[in-house]
């Protein structure tokens, strides 16, 4: 039997939702278990990223952690994949682009209503924030992207079934329209 | 130059409202004369406005977030802009802003949308879109008056004056000295004068053997898309409505375009004639000329003509004694935005409001300014109009080719020995343009503007007709010793920002095309980023709400295609590059942790690729 496609995630400057959201494939989890091997993804708690077919990223690009993952994911998988708002354009978290990074950090660590022991971290253990949010394919090529806030679980599923299968993808209108 | 301190904001507005009326129609008219004399638009003149105007507030805003020209917070109390067409940067105009700015004191460059302004207020410097003064530039406003042929030497006068605050009254007046640059004339250009003949024809005939006339020449218009000008105007008469409007498109914004500005200045009345003839044959007892802001030095003469041809019985009431004939001309300035070139932002212009295009159908022929019938035509077709009713169609038909009829006006601009006005009948091949103005080594020709197309050598046998290059008028010429990438940087700038806002592939793309372009230029692009600019050209050409956002992504097009040696030499090698410097990108974040470790930087990612 043919090695089944290796498929790996990961949420950079995302929420979670779009995870939760191929979560709400419900049963059909069990095919796709059957169809693919998950390599790295919090769904399997797996750290280590292995030569992937597809790799899915939620959440845009906000600190230099974030870079170094989608680095990593460009350069081991095949076919990389922009999932949701914050991938596609930067989406909620994009929204402090209007400020300046000082301002965040001041408000955040110095002058926000409730800061004890007020000072912005500086420790070596964090990863430093970029001065904008960025969509991910300003930093790597991106093959294919799946707007929506997040996808719907019918679109995240159209989308792997069809991809898996080799066909061109092609969404009804009841998955794309928005509204 | 300092603002006395002897007129209230709300003195003046209501000095604007008592002479100019309350017309809420006339909201961007009172806006640009408060902006012109406190050199912003103070809140209280919102207010007072949008009291007295019955305009909301916000709209009051909105017009000022729209118009280039108009600010909510102070410029200098000399307003200095320059205009940045390619051209200007070609006669070195970018040297001269930093001359400028470093003899003011002032740090940093401006760019589009961001003025400097002096601490003391005494003093800001800004960019504009093309000023039309591409044949005598570099060019500048200083208060909105035209300063043409910049040099080191002018600019350092010019220093001098704002330091020694001298009023623009006691500049030297050379500074403001315009020449026509009339290099070859025409059907239309050979004889400026008229003494009403036109008028006088359309009464002896009649408005529908006038029209037959206009239908005979096969007059198209000359504003560049080419649209019958007798079936505009026979629509116009034939659509159903309770007053009819004829309106003068003045607003030549196309960089490189400036013929227009001639024809105001020395054909004046013909032009005046030919909104007058196109009153009597569609019934319309009123008339707007839009003038774009960057030509209010001529709004003295202007007024000046119009006053003297109602003494003459040439406007007015009872025109040359006719019962019924009323019709008289009001001029409307502009504020700076191109995209006020097309009719229907210019109708909504008109109206006071931000000018986004409308939704066509219906047509301004049937639903215009007011809703009502409205023709709105080129000064170079009102021009030929005129003449057409005076002469006979079969005059405009003596020149020309079976599509198009007569002649056509060029702004001949850029590589060239003598640029300026040159008219020519339809058919000529660009060739012959190219030797007549002297331009030799010549590697490309930008025809129609900004908005057109990119001609390679290989086009120069073409010729300037309908059917083959439309043209509004401008001609801009590169030769070798130009990069033309600096030409699609400057062009990619302009529709960026001149985009209306209103739909998102045009706000969006330009945008993005912007972005590219410039990436490229900094020799961080990659196939990648060319595939992209080709992609999202072509969504903004079909998926664009107006002409402005179908032919933005023209010039990056065309030179993908004609020129991709300007591309491709500046390539990354990497198949993929980020858009951004990713470790500049953190620069922020360890000015403010104090942090230099190796984490705290990221290296260059050019081995990622797919």
């Amino acid at each position: 039997m043919a090695a089944k496609p290796r498929v790996a995630t990961a949420s950079l400057c995302g929420c979670f939702g779009c995870h939760m959201s191929l979560l709400d494939i419900d049963e059909r989890i069990l095919q796709l278990v059957d169809l693919v091997t998950f390599d790295r993804t919090p769904l399997t708690d797996i750290k280590t990223l292995g030569d992937c077919d597809l790799g899915l990223i939620e959440g845009g690009v906000a600190n230099a952690e974030n870079v170094e993952v989608l680095r990593e994911f460009r350069r081991r998988c095949k076919t990389l994949v922009a999932v949701g708002a914050c991938a596609v354009n930067g989406g909620i978290p994009a929204m402090r682009n209007q400020f300046s990074l000082a301002e965040c950090l001041r408000e955040s660590y110095c002058d926000g209503v409730g800061v004890h022991n007020p000072g912005i971290p500086n420790d070596p253990e964090i990863p430093l924030l970029l001065n904008q949010v960025h969509p991910i394919h300003e930093v790597v090529a991106i093959d294919y992207f799946l707007p929506g806030c997040p996808p719907s679980a019918d679109a995240i599923w159209t989308f792997l079934t069809e991809l898996l299968e080799g066909r061109p993808i092609a969404f009804p209108y009841t998955q794309v329209h928005f509204d | 130059m300092n603002v006395s301190a002897t007129v209230t904001v709300e003195g003046f507005v209501a000095e604007s409202l008592a002479t100019h009326g309350r017309d809420p129609r006339h909201l961007l008219q009172h806006l640009i004369r408060v902006q012109q004399r406190f050199s912003y638009v103070p809140d209280a003149a919102v207010e007072a406005l949008s009291a007295a105007l019955d305009v909301t507030r916000t709209q009051v805003r909105a017009a000022i977030a729209f118009y280039a020209f108009l600010h909510d917070r102070p410029r200098g109390a000399f307003e200095i802009r320059f205009s940045d067409n390619i051209t200007d940067r070609m006669l070195g105009s970018r040297r001269l802003i930093r001359l400028l700015i470093e003899r003011l004191g002032l740090a940093g460059l401006p760019a589009w949308g961001r003025d400097l302004v002096r601490a003391d207020g005494r003093v800001s410097v800004g960019l504009a879109s093309c000023t039309g003064m591409c044949d005598q530039g570099p060019a500048l406003l200083v208060n909105g008056q035209a300063v043409t042929n910049l040099d080191a030497q002018r600019v350092d006068r010019i220093a001098d004056l704002v330091q020694e605050d001298t009023p623009l009254e006691r500049w030297p007046g050379e500074f403001f000295r315009v020449e026509n640059n009339i290099r070859r004339r025409g059907l239309l250009l050979g004889n400026p004068a008229t003494d009403g003949a036109a008028v006088r024809r359309l009464l002896d005939a009649g408005a529908e053997a006038a029209l037959a006339e206009v239908e005979r020449s096969g007059l198209r218009g000359r504003g560049g898309a080419g649209f019958t000008t007798a079936l505009k105007w026979r629509f116009c008469r034939e659509a159903p409505g309770t007053d009819r409007y004829v309106v003068c498109n003045a607003d030549e914004g196309e960089p490189g375009t400036f013929k227009d500005r001639v024809l105001l200045t020395d054909y004046t009345d013909l032009v005046i004639e030919g909104m007058t003839v196109c009153a009597g044959v569609i019934g319309a007892r009123r008339g707007f000329l839009y003038l774009r802001g960057e030509y209010r030095y001529l709004l003295p003469h202007l007024e000046s003509v119009l006053q003297r041809r109602r003494a003459e019985g040439l406007l007015g009431t009872r025109i040359l004694g006719a019962d019924g004939f009323d019709f008289d001309i009001e001029i409307h300035l502009g504020a700076g935005a191109y995209i006020c070139g097309e009719e229907s932002a210019l109708i909504e212009s008109l109206e006071g409001k931000r000018g986004v295009t409308r939704k066509r159908p219906p047509f301004p022929v049937t639903s215009g300014f007011d809703d009502q019938p409205t023709v709105v035509n080129n000064v170079e077709t009102f021009l030929a109009a005129a003449r057409v009713v005076q002469w006979g169609g079969y005059w405009l038909r003596g020149e020309g080719t079976d599509q198009s009829a007569g002649s056509k006006i060029l702004s001949v601009s850029g590589d060239c020995a003598r640029p300026g006005i040159y008219e020519y009948p339809f058919g000529t091949p660009v060739h012959q343009v190219l030797a007549d103005c002297g331009a030799e080594n010549t590697q490309a020709v930008q025809i129609s503007g900004a908005a057109g197309a990119t001609l390679s050598p290989a086009d120069f046998d073409r010729i300037i007709a309908f059917e083959d290059l439309p043209t509004a008028g401008s001609f801009m010429i590169f030769d070798h010793s130009r990069d033309l990438l600096d030409m699609v940087r400057n062009f990619a700038a302009f529709f960026a920002h001149e985009s209306c806002g209103f739909c998102t592939p045009c706000r969006v793309g330009g945008a993005l095309l912007r972005n590219l372009v410039e990436k490229v230029a900094a020799g961080q692009g990659s196939e990648y980023d060319l595939s992209e600019m080709r992609r999202i050209g072509t969504v903004m050409r079909r998926a664009s709400y107006c002409g402005l956002g179908h032919t933005a992504p023209n010039h990056v097009l065309n030179t993908l295609d004609k020129f991709p040696l300007i591309y491709g030499r500046r390539l990354a090698r990497a198949s993929h590059t980020p858009s951004f410097d990713l470790d500049a990108a953190l620069s922020q974040a360890r000015a403010l942790t104090g942090r230099d470790d190796i984490g705290a930087h990221i290296e260059d990612g050019s081995e990622v690729s797919a």
